[in-house]
């Protein structure tokens, strides 16, 4: 009864892990290393490529038509050339500015919205809740194509079109997300206690769900945009997406189908460029689910061989 | 179970009635037949008839009386084409499309589940990496590329496969059913490697092998079950999106199904068989998604006692 509980002193208690650095964990998983590499050169292209080539990528030269990949005719003719004798490299350096210029505000306008609102949703509960769930069955449900091809008719089908169509239709995705997972923490201790003290829900949504729900919403995210580059390059190469001059993977892919037997690499290598860029976005979020989770996140300390192993205890392996 | 169903039933056919509605009135939007079905130099009485011959001079709401009582009576108005009915358009296409997709969910749920459930058993292995990277590029691969590249391949280089159409034996199918599997299948591995990997270290499988169970009861008995339930959600997303409108396989591959006919009708502003094609689709939608829910509540009792909101 007497012992007083002595507070721990400061020196006693041992420092908190810290959580490790994050490219340390980037390092230590090889294929996601490639991956954010693969993506930040695709970046770097994007944004500044279209100052090296210049009118490379509308430049016409009859005499050049169609010639094969080669070392012989200069870095343009690297990768061989279209009908019209314009460089294949030059227009995927200028499709790769126009389909990020797509597909990323596409995705962050879907997110921004999508998230608050399904936050928002989730947090109270109720008529909002139910409300905001059949909008987004409504979304769900419509042929997203026709929402496309219908407003692409009505207005014109400029880039900024068709990033409002995608960010309409992929707005679902985050609010559902988000509505889940916030509709779990609204019950939590800690929101309760915040709560208690008074605090808004606004700001209870701010700075107690939502940095808790940002790392998933941030991999759906990731995962969206190769969903989002997907699909502008499928109504690219319908036609009712990019259009030319405008050049973008998917329409380049279009353009090339007519010449598939004699000139593969018109249309083979932008579909190239799709998949790489794809493949390290989807790589790269699965690497972060894993990074995001601090019940997961060991994993990818361990050295490589031990990695995973130790999800079924290796007595269970025969 | 008969609660459980009438709740989702009410629930669903909010959206069902939503997509009805705005069908109708986004293909209004995208401007008058009238100018796309004579020529230039019809005259101002000649338009006129035209569009009173196919009731485009009504008032909208009166269009949309039509539409609403004609689609009751399952009677969708004669297509401005074809002059053929709607109706019977649409459900020559439709099986076309169904077939795709159920052969090809078929096959994509299936293989799924075997590569998931083999990369999930030993995490980390070999198998498990070759699987994760395969089925992350198959998820990521865009379909049309995926399909001009096949018929170059197979059908122009090689000579093996036919490059389009419907006419022939069994080898006109293998191109467009790969084309829709690849990505279905990519999605679907992951998701059965990711919920496998949860239940094979869940305690009810600690037990099952305790007690002596071998690995195929193990794998297949006891966690399959149990992770299953994620699977059967996407895969119904996934055929939604397939039965939707294939329309890239459709419009490479030459088959008439019912992606190909609602662009087509879009393009000609072919109201009565669009608005039959979308009913018909969010219909099959609608059904789809209430045989995932029953399924759902079939294999987890948790979800037929909890009546959704």
């Amino acid at each position: 009864m007497t012992d007083r509980i002595e507070p721990p002193s400061a020196a006693d208690t041992p420092p908190a892990p810290r959580p490790p650095r994050w490219w340390l964990l980037l390092g230590r998983d090889r294929l996601a290393a490639v991956a954010s590499a693969v993506l930040t050169l695709v970046v770097l292209v994007a944004l500044s490529g279209r100052l090296f080539i210049g009118d490379r990528a509308q430049r016409q030269d009859l005499r050049a038509s169609l010639r094969p990949p080669s070392l012989d005719h200069g870095v343009y003719g690297l990768l061989g050339t279209d009908v019209l004798g314009r460089s294949v490299l030059a227009r995927l350096v200028d499709a790769a500015g126009t389909t990020l210029s797509v597909a990323v505000p596409a995705v962050l306008c879907s997110l921004v919205i999508g998230s608050a609102l399904g936050l928002w949703a989730g947090y109270h509960g109720g008529v909002r809740e139910s409300v905001t769930m059949r909008v987004a069955d409504v979304i769900l449900s419509f042929p997203s194509l026709l929402i496309a091809v219908v407003v692409l008719y009505v207005f014109a089908p400029s880039a900024m079109n068709i990033v409002l169509i995608l960010a309409v239709t992929r707005v679902p995705v985050y609010l559902r997300t988000a509505r889940a997972e916030s509709a779990e923490l609204r019950s939590r201790l800690f929101v309760d206690a915040a709560r208690t003290f008074g605090t808004p829900s606004r700001k209870i949504i701010y700075w107690h769900v939502l940095p808790i729900v940002l790392p998933t919403l941030l991999t759906v995210a990731t995962l969206d945009f190769c969903f989002v580059m997907l699909t502008e390059s499928s109504l690219s190469f319908l036609g009712i997406g990019i259009q030319p001059p405008d050049v973008s993977w998917g329409l380049m892919v279009a353009q090339g189908r007519q010449y598939l037997g004699t000139a593969w690499w018109i249309a083979v290598l932008p579909g190239v460029a799709i998949v790489l860029t794809t493949v390290s976005a989807t790589v790269l979020a699965a690497w972060a689910r894993l990074a995001t989770d601090p019940a997961q996140r060991w994993r990818l300390t361990l050295p490589r061989k031990r990695r995973g192993a130790t999800a079924v205890p290796t007595e269970m392996i025969q | 179970m008969v609660p459980f169903l009438r709740k989702r039933v009410v629930s669903s056919a909010i959206p069902l009635l939503f997509v009805v509605l705005g069908v109708f009135f986004l293909a209004r939007m995208t401007g008058n037949p009238v100018d796309l079905y004579l020529p230039l130099s019809a005259t101002p009485e000649q338009r006129a008839d035209f569009s009173a011959a196919q009731g485009f001079d009504d008032s909208v709401p009166v269009q949309l009386w039509h539409y609403l009582t004609g689609a009751v009576q399952l009677d969708f108005g004669t297509s401005l084409r074809t002059g053929q009915p709607a109706a019977t358009m649409v459900l020559d296409a439709f099986p076309v499309t169904l077939q795709l997709a159920g052969v090809t969910m078929l096959l994509a749920i299936s293989g799924a589940l075997l590569v998931g459930s083999l990369a999930a058993y030993r995490p980390g292995s070999a198998i498990d990496r070759i699987a994760g990277l395969l089925s992350m590029t198959a998820a990521s691969i865009p379909d049309f590329w995926f399909a001009i590249v096949g018929v170059l391949v197979f059908g122009v280089s090689l000579d093996l496969l036919p490059t389009s159409g419907t006419l022939g034996g069994p080898e006109v199918w293998i191109l467009p059913v790969a084309t829709l599997l690849i990505r279905p299948f990519g999605v679907l591995v992951q998701v059965v490697r990711g919920s496998m990997v949860g239940a094979l270290s869940a305690p009810y499988v600690k037990i099952a092998r305790s007690k002596g169970a071998d690995a195929r009861r193990v794998v297949f008995g006891h966690a399959l079950r149990n992770a299953v339930t994620p699977v059967l959600t996407v895969a119904g997303d996934l055929t939604v999106a397939l039965v939707n409108g294939a329309v890239i396989v459709e419009t490479i591959f030459g088959w008439p199904g019912i992606g190909k006919l609602m662009i087509d009708s879009i393009l000609q502003r072919d109201f009565a068989v669009l608005q039959a094609a979308v009913l018909l689709t969010a219909v099959t939608i609608f059904a789809l998604n209430i045989l995932v829910d029953v399924c759902h509540a079939l294999l987890d009792p948790r979800v037929r006692q909890a009546v959704p909101a």
